[in-house]
């Protein structure tokens, strides 16, 4: 190569997933490859130092276009491969200097590497969120004053604003509550589960609050029982709107360095 | 996993999402995922990935908002440390 290259990895699995790899593209378009020490198996991929080098990610990851076909790319990889094998994903954004350096890594972490694919085997991660099932018009936001003339038409109009603020408020409560008792028995049909913060309505997309981001680590042979039971609570609580994502590599149950789950 | 549950699908047809929604997969691949520092990225492992995307994704919902891009101010000094 002239340009120089550096090492992208995308996850760690056993030496099973070597095998399926080809014809698999990955990040900045690199066919991904298997890396393979310690008895375990990194998917990497080579990639240009000139745009996935350290300098040139810290300007990459924060334009929003080249981030999304990126994290697109790096999950796509991922997504494959947890089909077929357990996989221990990488955050996003984990470069190695060569293949040499990326192997000592494998060779110095594959105790915990090892448990954690271990633990993984078998199961899955899903996603839930819960938004109010009614638009969050303006709950939150600025209240009418108290003291403002209790007769004539201004008086009515602040009355009926008060009131539809006040509905709203225990809406949200009431969704709020709601949403606990859904994590409360998602929580009990799961090996492990992590809160993410909710996203924000304008950058989501969506209308209503948002409040539960959960994922779950399901047993695969619950899984159906896990999509019955979500399916069952959207019934149960009329306040939320439900989703359901998944399955998902279990990008959330592999902790910081592999070995715990997040809590 | 040799089996994926696909199978789950039926069960919930109105709330099971097909397509994977990007704030979804950057919840997982920048908050989630084993960090480990790779000897190219040393000084990004100790970067708050999430901040960094958020602002991405702030930076571009505001240039809609506003119809104008401005993407590209502040293009210094953003990253902590």
């Amino acid at each position: 190569m002239t340009e120089s290259s550096c090492v992208w990895i995308y996850a760690v699995a056993d030496d099973a997933a070597s095998a399926l790899t080809g014809g698999l593209i990955g990040v900045g378009g690199g066919a991904v490859r298997p890396l393979s020490a310690a008895g375990l198996t990194a998917l990497v991929g080579s990639v240009a130092e000139s745009e996935f080098g350290e300098a040139a990610l810290r300007q990459n990851l924060e334009d929003l276009d080249w981030l999304e076909r990126t994290a697109r790319a790096h999950h796509e990889v991922i997504e494959t491969v947890a089909k077929e094998r357990p996989v221990v994903p990488m955050r996003l954004a984990t470069v190695y200097s060569s293949d040499e350096t990326a192997a000592r890594m494998l060779l110095e972490r594959a105790a915990d590497l090892r448990q954690a694919l271990t633990r993984l085997a078998g199961r899955s991660e899903w996603g839930v969120k819960a938004y109010l099932a009614i638009p969050d018009d303006g709950a939150d936001g600025p209240q009418p004053e108290v003291g403002e003339p209790s007769t004539g038409p201004g008086a009515a109009y602040l009355r009926r604003r008060r009131d539809q603020l006040a509905a709203h408020r225990d809406a949200r409560q009431d969704a709020v509550a709601s949403a606990q008792a859904v994590h409360v028995d998602l929580d009990r049909l799961s090996a492990s589960a992590r809160l993410y913060p909710p996203q924000s309505a304008e950058i989501a997309g969506h209308c209503g609050s948002m409040v539960l981001n959960a994922a779950y680590l399901v047993a695969d042979d619950r899984a159906e029982e896990f999509g019955a039971a979500v399916t069952g609570l959207a019934a149960r609580h009329g306040t939320l709107q439900l989703t359901l994502t998944g399955p998902w590599p279990a990008y959330s149950f592999v902790g910081q360095d592999g070995t715990e789950d997040a809590q | 996993m040799s089996e994926p549950p696909t199978a789950t699908a039926s069960y919930h047809p109105a709330i099971r999402e097909e397509r994977v929604a990007l704030v979804d997969l950057l919840d997982r691949v920048l908050a989630g995922g084993v960090v480990i520092v790779g000897d190219v990225t040393l000084s990004i492992a100790d970067v708050d990935l999430v901040t960094v995307s958020l602002r991405a994704l702030v930076t571009s919902v505001s240039a809609l908002v506003e119809g104008t891009d401005d993407s590209r101010e502040n293009a210094d000094g953003r990253w902590p440390g």
